[in-house]
C-alpha cells in the first residue's frame, strides 16, 4: 500500500498556505498525518497536491490567555496532553486526550487535524463541543472566527470553505473547583469510541447546579449538545437518581448506524455514557 | 511521472543526503532506499504499531509519515538501540530473558516504543506498560512476556543508572 503520486508543498507561513490552497485543484492539507496519511496509502483520497502544514511554525503553540485556552491548529496532541495548564485548567481535556489513540499517534496527531478531519468518535471533536470552543479560520479575504456549535455542517464535513485553514482553537474556561466526567465505550483502549459523553458542571454553595454542558460524542453524525438536559439539570442538586432519569433523553437522538453498532445500540449506550460521565463528574465534587 | 526531493536526515546517528519520491513513506524510505529492513511494516496504516521510529526522541509510526517529512530531523530505528555491534541494550536483554518475543515481527516496535516510555517514565507499574503498548499489536506471546520484559528492563535501567558503568552513557 503506497500513497499515490501527488505534487508536494511545504509553506513556511499561513499565508502562503492559503495562497497555494486557492491556487490549487485537488489539493489536501497534511496536518498531523494520522488520518489522511492511512487514507493515502489505501488511496481512499487521491489528491494531486498535497501541502504540508508541518513547517508553519506560527501554528504551534499552547497558551492561556485571558480565561481561555488557545491552541495552534498544529499543537500536538501530545503537547496538550502533557501541559501543565491544560491538567490544572481545563482537565476534562486532559482526561479526554488520554483516549486519542496511542502515544505514538500522539505525538503526531494535532488538535487541528482532527477537528478537520470531523470523525464524530473523535475525542477532541466532543471536547470542542462541550467546552463551547470557537475555532480560527484564515481564506483569501482574511481570517474570521467560527463557533464550534456551528463548525460540523454534515457527516465528517466541517464548515470551512475549500480555500480556508483552520488556524487555531480557543477553549473558554470553566471556573475553577468545577465538575468534569470524560467516558467513552471502545472495544479495546485506543480504538474509536462507539459512545463517549463529557460532563461539565458548576455548582453553587448549596451545592446545586447553575451551569451544565452535557455532549455525547460517536451517536450521531456529530457532537450532540444535550440541551435540554442541561436546562433540567439547574437549580437540581447532583443524584444518580435525577442523571439516570433525565438522561433518558438522550435515547431520542438521531444515531448513526455501522459496521459497530446499529443506531438503537449507540441510543442506549449514550444514554448510559452521558449517566456515567454525570455520575463521574458529581464522584469528583465528592472527593474534593 | 513521481516528483523527488532532495533530503537529509540523521538515522542511528548517520547523516543521510538522498533523493526521495515525495509520495515515499518514511517507513519504506528506510526499508528500502536505506536498506533499514529492522522497521517492520505490518497494516500500513497505523494500527499495528511495528514500524514504530523514535523522530526527534518521540515515537512516530513511520507508515504514517512522508520521508520528505523528515527532512532535517533525526530518527532512531531499532537497529540504533544497542549500544555496539557485540553488545544488546538491556531492554532486548530484558526481551530475550523474559520471552517477550516468540516470531519478532513487533519486536521492533515494541523496543522502539518502549525505549521512549521507559525514558519518560523509568518506574512504571504493569498498567502503565500495557497502555505504553497499547498501539502495538503482538500475535504470539499474549504481552505477558513483553510486560514482564519491560518491568525487568526498567529495574535493569534503573541499576545501570544507579551504579553507572563505561557504557552507561550510550544508553
Amino acid at each position: 500500500m503506497k500513497p499515490p503520486p501527488f505534487s508536494y508543498h511545504d509553506p513556511r507561513s499561513v499565508d502562503e498556505a492559503v495562497g497555494l490552497l486557492d491556487a490549487l485543484d485537488n489539493a489536501k492539507l497534511l496536518a498531523g498525518g494520522q488520518s489522511l496519511m492511512p487514507m493515502l496509502n489505501f488511496r481512499y483520497v487521491l489528491p494531486d497536491h498535497v501541502i504540508d502544514l508541518n513547517r508553519i511554525e506560527s501554528l504551534s503553540y499552547l497558551r492561556e490567555t485571558n480565561g481561555a485556552l488557545e491552541l495552534g491548529a498544529m499543537t500536538r496532541q501530545r503537547d496538550i496532553e502533557f501541559s501543565p495548564v491544560v491538567k490544572q485548567h481545563f482537565p476534562i481535556l486532559h482526561e479526554a486526550i488520554l483516549n486519542v489513540g496511542h502515544r505514538q499517534t500522539r505525538n503526531r496527531g494535532t488538535i487541528g487535524g482532527s477537528l478537520c478531519h470531523l470523525d464524530p468518535s473523535a475525542e477532541l471533536v466532543t471536547m470542542a463541543a462541550a467546552c463551547d470552543a470557537v475555532v480560527s479560520v484564515a481564506g483569501p479575504k482574511g481570517t474570521r472566527e467560527i463557533a464550534f456549535a456551528d463548525f460540523p455542517v454534515a457527516f465528517m464535513t466541517s464548515a470551512l470553505e475549500p480555500n480556508e485553514i483552520l488556524t487555531g482553537i480557543k477553549f473558554p474556561r470553566w471556573r475553577a473547583g468545577h465538575l468534569y466526567g470524560f467516558v467513552e465505550f471502545a472495544r479495546r483502549h485506543g480504538d474509536f469510541a462507539i459512545a463517549s459523553a463529557a460532563a461539565l458542571l458548576e455548582l453553587d454553595a448549596k451545592g446545586r447546579i447553575e451551569r451544565a454542558s452535557l455532549t455525547l460524542g460517536g451517536v450521531a453524525v456529530a457532537p450532540v449538545r444535550m440541551r435540554e438536559v442541561e436546562k433540567k439539570l439547574l437549580g437540581e442538586t447532583p443524584s444518580e437518581e435525577l442523571f439516570r432519569a433525565l438522561c433518558e433523553e438522550c435515547r431520542k437522538v438521531e444515531a448513526i448506524a455501522d459496521v459497530h453498532a446499529p443506531a438503537s445500540y449507540r441510543q442506549h449506550l449514550g444514554a448510559v455514557m452521558a449517566r456515567r460521565a454525570l455520575v463521574a463528574a458529581m464522584n469528583r465534587g465528592i472527593s474534593a | 511521472m513521481s516528483e523527488t526531493r532532495k533530503i537529509t536526515v540523521t538515522v542511528n546517528g548517520k547523516t543521510y543526503s538522498e533523493e526521495v519520491q515525495v509520495r515515499y513513506t518514511l517507513a519504506d524510505f528506510l526499508r528500502q532506499q536505506l536498506g533499514l529492513t529492522g522497521t517492520h511494516l505490518g497494516c500500513e496504516h497505523g494500527v499495528c504499531g511495528a514500524c514504530t521510529i523514535l523522530l526527534d526522541g518521540r515515537s512516530a509510526r513511520s507508515c504514517l509519515m512522508l520521508a520528505v517529512q523528515a527532512d532535517g530531523h533525526e530518527i532512531l530505528t531499532v537497529e540504533g538501540i544497542a549500544p555496539s555491534e557485540d553488545k544488546m541494550h538491556p531492554l532486548q536483554e530484558a526481551f530475550r530473558d523474559n520471552h517477550g518475543l516468540q516470531c519478532g515481527f513487533c519486536t521492533p516496535g515494541m523496543l522502539t516504543t518502549l525505549i521512549e516510555f521507559l525514558r519518560d517514565n523509568p518506574d512504571p507499574t504493569e498498567w502503565e506498560v500495557r497502555v505504553a503498548i497499547s498501539g502495538n499489536l503482538c500475535r504470539c506471546t499474549g504481552y505477558q512476556g513483553i510486560v514482564a520484559a519491560a518491568l525487568d528492563a526498567a529495574q535493569r535501567l534503573k541499576a545501570i543508572k544507579e551504579a553507572p558503568r563505561d557504557d552507561a552513557a550510550s544508553l
